[in-house]
């Protein structure tokens, strides 16, 4: 793990970092409508760091608090972290347990994503996804707690496109990780598929789940590299 | 200063997220390295980003599709990531300024 590789990660996130400063300015307003301090969002920002969800929690926000309901919510939403941090096995080689509980905090979507395509273009290691997830976090801590104190830094973020900034990102940084049709062709399709059917039909982002294991499954289905014809 | 009920509440939903994280990164190390499977976890990372992209860029419409389109095709023309996501961020607000 290099100080490099930290501050590659932490540039790389910079861009996608402003449309999360300016979402998280935004669950600050909410938050503070709910009678949420300042302390209170900074303390689920690093104890949560997952956007999404916290926007839910922050919705369901009632005296006395649902805390049961809450966690459920918060977990069918962030179900999806199971696969992502499945995929970060090979970053994670060679890492001791403890390391291994302390860095997994960091992931979040957008570092995932970054540290993911960096990795298939040549160089990036665990210092990579760490800084990526302190300079997420950071933006999320500050956009949070400024909306808070100050409102909302952008009051329509969808009107200025913010909201597009996410999956744009995704894009890119798909088009870097794709391998040629023949190996995922099949699977990415299969993925759109499960994905776009299961958004309509499933809780939270489960829908990811679904695309991700369809993708997965028919990739595991195709014939190795090599091995032509062989099914496995 | 923070109350009891809203730490046991943030804590709660820490402690699910943090288990999710955990979870497929200890479970992911048990997983068998060769063969059918290595192959699945391998497309992993790709088929999330797509299930992450496709269902958004449907909800905005024709020109969610349009901006997908042009973001994929920057990315391959330039390989700079800030300028096609700027590039689909603008479609999307020109379509939703001026769409109806």
């Amino acid at each position: 793990m290099s100080a490099l590789g930290w501050r590659m990660g932490f540039r790389a996130n910079l861009p996608v970092a402003a449309s999360v400063a300016a979402y998280g300015s935004v669950l600050g307003v909410l938050a503070a409508q709910k009678g949420l301090g300042w302390a209170d969002v900074l303390l689920m920002d690093l104890m949560v760091f997952a956007g999404s969800s916290q926007f839910v929690m922050v919705d369901m926000w009632t005296s006395p608090l649902p805390t049961a309901a809450m966690a459920a919510a918060v977990g069918v939403i962030n179900a999806r972290y199971v696969l992502i941090t499945a995929t970060l096995r090979p970053l994670f080689e060679g890492r001791r347990i403890l390391e291994k509980l302390f860095f997994v905090h960091f992931v979040a979507d957008e570092n995932w994503a970054v540290t993911m395509a960096a990795r298939r273009q040549g160089g990036a290691d665990l210092g990579h996804l760490w800084g990526g997830g302190v300079c997420l976090l950071g933006a999320w801590c500050l956009g949070t707690v400024a909306g808070v104190g100050f409102g909302a830094a952008v009051p329509d973020p969808e009107a200025w496109g913010l909201d597009f900034a996410f999956t744009a990102v995704f894009t890119a940084l798909a088009v870097s990780l794709w391998r040629g049709s023949r190996r995922d062709g099949l699977p990415w399709l299969a993925a759109v598929a499960a994905a776009c059917l299961g958004e309509r039909l499933l809780p939270g982002t489960w829908y990811v789940l679904a695309g991700g294991l369809a993708g997965a499954v028919t990739a595991a289905c195709l014939p190795d590299e090599g091995e032509g014809g062989r099914r496995g | 200063m923070i109350g009891r009920a809203t730490l046991g509440t943030i804590a709660a939903a820490a402690a699910v997220t943090y288990a999710l994280r955990a979870g497929g990164l200890l479970l992911a190390g048990r997983l068998p390295r060769g063969g059918p499977v290595r192959r699945a976890m391998e497309a992993l990372p790709g088929a999330i980003l797509v299930s992450l992209v496709a269902p958004s860029a449907l909800k905005s419409g024709p020109a969610g599709l349009a901006a997908v389109a042009l973001t994929a095709w920057l990315t391959l023309r330039t390989r700079n990531v800030f300028v096609a996501m700027a590039a689909g961020m603008a479609v999307v607000v020109v379509a939703r300024r001026f769409g109806g």
